[in-house]
């Protein structure tokens, strides 16, 4: 009998087992594990208790990003909590021997914008990190997924995790983006249609000619929302531009080391009869910008539409939830959202705030200003992204346009700083999740493309970037 | 970790779909470098008023409501990884969730902390809502060993799944890190042998 194609979630799944404990339970190795300061503590301290050292070290990077200030960051964090969190990371690092990119160091930043970035992040490999978005380093064709922290520490203490293996999903994206809709509205399109949960218990292969079309930035921005469809994670197979990307990069294989390796990463696709326990197909010529209204990232309309009159499914409990989310942000069913005032845009966090992004949002805004209502600021996702923009620079044309730009982190994606929306605002955000109180308690979030979100901060009020361009 | 067997307890039924877990514990207590004393900040948001007092029509301060069941919306504990919403819901007493769907990492989380997903059918759930309505203290049992619940009068009595390893781990309070620390041999012995490490020695 002739054997079934592999797909390539399965070939780097099965390079990774240690051994199965049996059908429901494998022991995985973790090449590669990053770290932050908010979900780290808690397993420094099991390591602690137990007396025993950090595994391997050298498969581990350490940053500071949830807490950070994104202003005046070589002053002492001001807000007394983050002070000490940001402290304990330092000190954690130090007797346990891991390198950490805090506050000053100049590859500090958004721990998945670095990973890429340094060149940690490699085809083929497992990556772990406490927190959701590590679906993020999918777009290099490697298994990566957020953890919680008793799974971090299992990964501190022996560099294995256990896992049960997810099941795959297939999501083709076929055709061509029109002009100004991006990576972003095609996730935020495909979340609209699968709902917040639509992937739950599976790990999704994005494949298809608009995915080879995108940059490797583009491809993060998809991967690092597969998460709010429920999946584990989401990957595309590796191809020249992601082994383009990666050449020179600070911790990238060089040389020899570097062909050999490219080498191998060419064998890491799905083959052409591999199965899949689940598969969507999406046009991307048929997309529009994409805008949330709701308290979840499934909860979006095109630019165009209308908000739902009811919830997609008839269940008492579906539609109570879904009346209670539009009262929270303030929408009614079968209204518009273009031509609604909003006061603050965000332009930032692990979804969109690489230099493509800033790029993107810079020559929109070149030569225009924005609305005298709005607050617009813009947080790279990493010291060396805002060193790049202030190369090339968008720093001028962002601040002529009456952006302001700030120092590297999390930001007003989840508050944890000051950077907070204030109660009943909206803001047009280029983050991943529209929670109710996510970006500040009482704040209305709007998930958008950075295109859209800069154009909401021109025109003073939610508008088809299509219509600026 | 704390074992779990069988419980037998009321039942507190919050009928919301899609709960996040910025909700179960939002984003600004995530400053602790310890796990305890999260249960105070339970739903925080949905709980306490902007002055901090109590929010009357919110069902944790609803004293007719009580028990160490929470019965949840489909879809619970979606969104961040955060491992404090697992520790939330143990410090405030919960040790069994019973939704018709759960958020894979949350699930991870919570078996982790000997909190009990339990995962039913929106009809199980429906039903589970529809009782509490008619009788609050209605009890119900949780049978891990034999994986059902069953409402006390046996108007319902249903299985439900769990990884056969997380059981075992869950019955017996086993620790996977002490489990991974005991085949320290087995992972060096990978790491020799691995291709793909071989190959990138980053």
């Amino acid at each position: 009998m002739k054997q079934m194609g592999k797909a390539l979630f399965d070939k780097i799944w099965e390079e990774h087992v240690v051994f199965n404990l049996d059908e429901s339970m494998s022991v995985l190795y973790i090449d590669k594990h990053l770290i932050h300061e908010v979900t780290s503590p808690q397993a420094f301290d099991g390591l602690k208790k137990r007396g025993i050292p950090l595994a391997r070290p050298q498969r581990t990077m350490a940053t500071a990003d949830h807490n950070v200030p994104t202003k005046d960051q070589h002053l002492p964090i001001k807000e007394e909590l983050s002070r000490l969190q940001v402290k304990t990371l330092t000190t954690n690092c130090e007797n346990y021997g891991l390198e950490l990119y805090g506050l000053g160091h100049p590859f500090q930043g958004i721990v998945h914008v670095i990973g890429p970035e340094l060149g940690f992040t490699l085809p083929g490999m497992t990556i772990v990190c406490g927190d959701s978005h590590t679906s993020t380093h999918g777009a290099f064709g490697s298994i990566a997924f957020g953890i919680g922290t008793s799974e971090v520490e299992q990964v501190f203490a022996t560099q294995c995790i256990m896992q049960s293996k997810p099941k795959k999903m297939k999501i083709e994206i076929t055709g061509k983006l029109q002009k100004g809709v991006t990576s972003k509205d095609v996730v935020l399109y495909i979340l609209s249609k699968l709902s917040s949960s639509g992937a739950t218990g599976y790990f999704i292969e994005f494949m298809g000619s608009a995915i080879r079309d995108m940059s490797m930035e583009a491809r993060m921005t998809i991967c690092n929302m597969s998460i709010e469809m429920g999946a584990r994670g989401g990957l595309i197979a590796p191809d020249e531009k992601t082994f383009e990307y990666i050449k020179g990069r600070e911790f990238a294989p060089k040389g020899k080391a570097y062909e050999d390796a490219v080498t191998y990463w060419k064998t890491l696709y799905s083959d052409e009869d591999a199965l899949f326990d689940k598969s969507h197909t999406f046009n991307a010529s048929e997309m529009e910008p994409v805008i949330t209204y709701g308290t979840n990232p499934g909860m979006g309309i095109q630019i165009n539409e209308r908000i739902p009159v009811e919830a997609n499914s008839s269940e008492p409990s579906a539609k109570a939830s879904f009346a209670k989310s539009l009262e929270y942000m303030g929408l009614h069913g079968g209204e518009q959202l273009i031509g609604k005032k909003i006061n603050y845009v965000f332009i930032g966090s692990c979804t969109n705030s690489r230099i493509e992004d800033i790029r993107s949002v810079a020559a929109f805004v070149k030569g225009k200003t924005k609305a005298a209502n709005v607050h617009a600021f813009i947080v790279p996702g990493s010291k060396q992204v805002e060193e790049q923009a202030i190369k090339e620079g968008l720093d001028v044309i962002l601040k002529n346009a009456g952006f302001e730009l700030r120092e590297p982190g999390c930001s007003a994606c989840l508050a944890m700083n000051e950077d907070k929306i204030p109660a009943g605002e909206y803001c047009v955000s280029t983050s991943n999740r529209n929670f109710e109180g996510r970006q500040g308690p009482g704040s209305r979030t709007l998930l958008a493309s950075p295109l859209t979100a800069a154009a909401a901060a021109i025109a003073g009020c939610i508008t088809d970037v299509r219509t600026l361009i | 970790m704390k074992k779990f067997e069988t419980l037998t307890s009321t039942m507190v039924p919050l009928n919301i779909e899609d709960i996040d877990t910025d909700q179960i514990i939002p984003a600004r207590f995530l400053k602790a470098t310890t796990r305890e004393g999260f249960g105070k900040n339970l739903f925080s948001d949905w709980r306490y008023d902007k002055e901090g007092k109590p929010k009357a029509d919110f069902i944790l301060n609803d004293a007719n409501y009580k028990g160490e069941v929470l019965v949840a919306g489909k879809n619970f504990g979606c969104g961040s990884s955060r491992e404090h919403a697992a520790w939330a819901i143990a410090d405030y007493g919960f040790r069994v969730v019973i939704s018709s769907f759960f958020a894979d990492i949350f699930k991870n989380n919570a078996l982790n902390n000997g909190v009990l997903p339990v995962q039913v059918s929106q009809q199980v759930l429906d039903q589970l809502f529809l009782e509490i309505k008619k009788n609050k203290d209605v009890r119900l049992t949780v049978n891990l060993p034999e994986q059902f619940i069953e409402l006390q009068g046996a108007s319902l009595k249903e299985r439900f799944e769990i990884n056969a390893h997380k059981k075992t781990y869950l019955i017996n309070g086993f620790d996977d890190i002490d489990y991974l620390l005991s085949i320290k041999d087995k992972i060096v012995a990978y790491e020799e042998k691995s291709k793909y490490l071989k190959i990138v020695k980053s």
